[in-house]
């Protein structure tokens, strides 16, 4: 039984006289222990998706079912003990500004009815879990961004919850900083077993941490299935250009990367991914020689997608058409994965 | 300046304050719930009910809308019900009180605003209830705010206290008004003043010292 299901889930908003349909027809299913991803651009809804996996937003149609049980048939006061086990991150770090450390780790755990001394107890421990034994009485603002968002990941493990919502959890940090808030959250979801569903709009952070990965945009799900597939095979244009935008350079488009792209339109392009075990022989090189024609490396690189390295190269083939059908057949012969990038992105 | 003299004046300051500080708190009695109920209520707020924040709404406005002098005319039969009289210090509580309340109401409602809509979504997510919401998140995250607003609302009663002197109403501004001008004795009208302003710089500084030792946001 899946620990997350969602079926035919729709989200309408209804602005003055305006009906905005934040999401339609969302079917998921996520596995126990999984660490999945819900990718899109900004505004694709994928915010108001994660909120309705705990109800903070109510779907306007649809079922969330959290081990089975259907949140919308639960009341007020058994909506509140399921969230309990239903943690969440965010942004912002949302932590108490005028409590301190401890205190605010303290605070799901006064809600749930502990005693005091055994729920202060517990905090400490979780703060040496999450590496800041020793900010226990410093306040949010004596902390880093980085800081703030283990406090906060402390405070979202206190009620031992089985699944952990990840809202945008890592886009207010720097690049380090990021990288070690994914390693915690890996780190708790193998130790703990927690199943974790991750936001972003950041393929980076997917390719990270996550084994299997949803694409929405706007509001529908376009694309959903193990990470390492869809880097590979990108089927849906928002995937293919979450996946190449993130390439080249990550979230906001720079001047510089403007005219990449703009250059890049004019040939045909090709994309090829292979495993790091296959760049022992120098196919490009030899491809290149037997062919007599130059190809233009308009990108390359190596990531780790999943615990695998992945090279990820972008070809600009000649325009004459027999020759690239040529190349592309040798380049298959050589066991690459290629695909063509279309030039309407 | 004779010995009556001061004594009249060491009374006055005592009365002023007494009447300042009964008002504010029987102030806070009323308008601090008012103020919850404004901010919960308000459709942003985590139990949104249009209808009851409209009528609260429009009930803070008129009586705010009011001038003091007046309000303290036509709530005089009432004080006269509720304390037996309608002048002298204690009788004066009463038009203070209810003159305070919804602008303390308001007062609140602003604090509580101010909360980040952030933190309280992540309460929710732990399962908190509105209940835990208000006692534990809003007035917790807005008490610096809420003890501004505070001193503030002092400052103010204090002036209307003063007010409050020329329908009898006690205290230093009563003093004022019998000797200041009726009797044209401008030296004790001058230190009834004085004595007013050093009242409102002591409410004002020991309200924001306490503001600033609360307050863990920098």
């Amino acid at each position: 039984m899946s620990v997350i299901e969602v079926k035919h889930l729709s989200k309408t908003f209804q602005q003055k006289d305006l009906k905005v349909d934040a999401l339609s027809d969302i079917n998921l299913s996520i596995e126990k222990g999984d660490i999945y991803g819900i990718i899109g651009m900004s505004g694709a809804g994928k915010s108001t998706l994660v909120r309705c996996l705990n109800f903070l937003e109510r779907p306007s149609d649809g079922q969330v079912l959290i081990d089975g049980q259907d949140l919308g048939a639960l009341d007020e006061k058994q909506l509140r003990a399921q969230r309990m086990k239903i943690a969440m991150i965010f942004q912002n770090f949302n932590l108490l500004m005028q409590k301190n450390a401890v205190d605010n780790i303290i605070f799901p755990l006064q809600i749930q009815g502990k005693p005091r001394k055994e729920a202060r107890q517990r905090a400490k421990e979780l703060l040496e879990t999450v590496g800041l034994a020793d900010k226990a009485k410093s306040y949010p603002s004596q902390l880093s961004g980085g800081q703030q968002q283990r406090v906060a990941i402390a405070r979202a493990l206190a009620c031992d919850p089985s699944i952990l919502l990840c809202d945008e959890a890592t886009s207010a940090l720097d690049p380090q900083t990021t990288e070690s808030i994914l390693n915690l959250l890996k780190e708790i979801n193998e130790k703990m077993g927690i199943t974790i569903v991750i936001i972003t709009h950041q393929m980076s952070v997917i390719q990270k941490i996550c084994n299997r990965v949803a694409i929405i945009e706007n509001g529908h799900l376009v694309e959903h299935g193990n990470v390492v597939d869809i880097f590979n095979h990108p089927k849906s244009r928002a995937a293919r250009e979450l996946i190449l935008r993130d390439a080249t350079g990550g979230g906001t488009a720079s001047f510089g990367e403007n005219a990449q792209v703009d250059e890049i339109r004019e040939g045909q392009k090709l994309r090829i991914v292979y495993s790091a075990n296959s760049a022992f022989e120098p196919v490009i090189a030899n491809m290149i020689l037997q062919f007599g024609h130059p190809v233009n490396i308009l990108r390359a690189n190596t990531k780790n997608v999943g615990g695998v390295a992945k090279g990820d190269m972008l070809l600009q083939l000649p325009d004459d058409r027999e020759l690239r059908f040529k190349m592309e057949d040798y380049l298959k012969e050589k066991g690459l994965e290629i695909e063509e990038v279309d030039d309407d992105e | 300046m004779n010995e009556r003299v001061i004594q009249m004046l060491a009374e006055g300051t005592v009365d002023t304050v007494y009447m300042t500080l009964v008002s504010t708190l029987f102030g806070y009695i009323i308008g601090l719930p008012v103020g919850v109920i404004l901010t919960v209520s308000d459709k942003d707020g985590i139990k949104p009910n249009a209808v009851l924040y409209r009528i609260l709404d429009v009930i803070i406005n008129i009586m705010r809308s009011i001038p003091f002098l007046i309000l303290l005319i036509l709530l005089i039969p009432f004080t006269r019900f509720l304390v037996g009289k309608s002048y002298g210090t204690t009788a004066t509580i009463v038009p203070l009180t209810i003159s305070a309340a919804p602008y303390i109401a308001r007062m609140v409602e602003s604090s509580l605003k101010e909360v980040s809509p952030g933190v309280i979504e992540a309460a929710r997510s732990m399962g908190a209830s509105n209940w835990t919401i208000v006692f534990r998140v809003l007035l917790v995250e807005a008490k610096t705010s809420l003890i501004v607003g505070a001193t503030i609302t002092l400052g103010t009663i204090l002036g209307y206290s003063a007010m409050a002197g020329t329908v009898g109403g006690g205290g230093l501004g009563d003093i004022a008004i019998r000797y200041g001008y009726n009797r044209w004795q401008t030296d004790i009208m001058l230190i009834t003043v004085a004595l007013l302003v050093i009242l409102f710089q002591i409410f004002q500084m020991i309200g924001m010292k306490i503001a600033s030792a609360l307050d863990h946001r920098k």
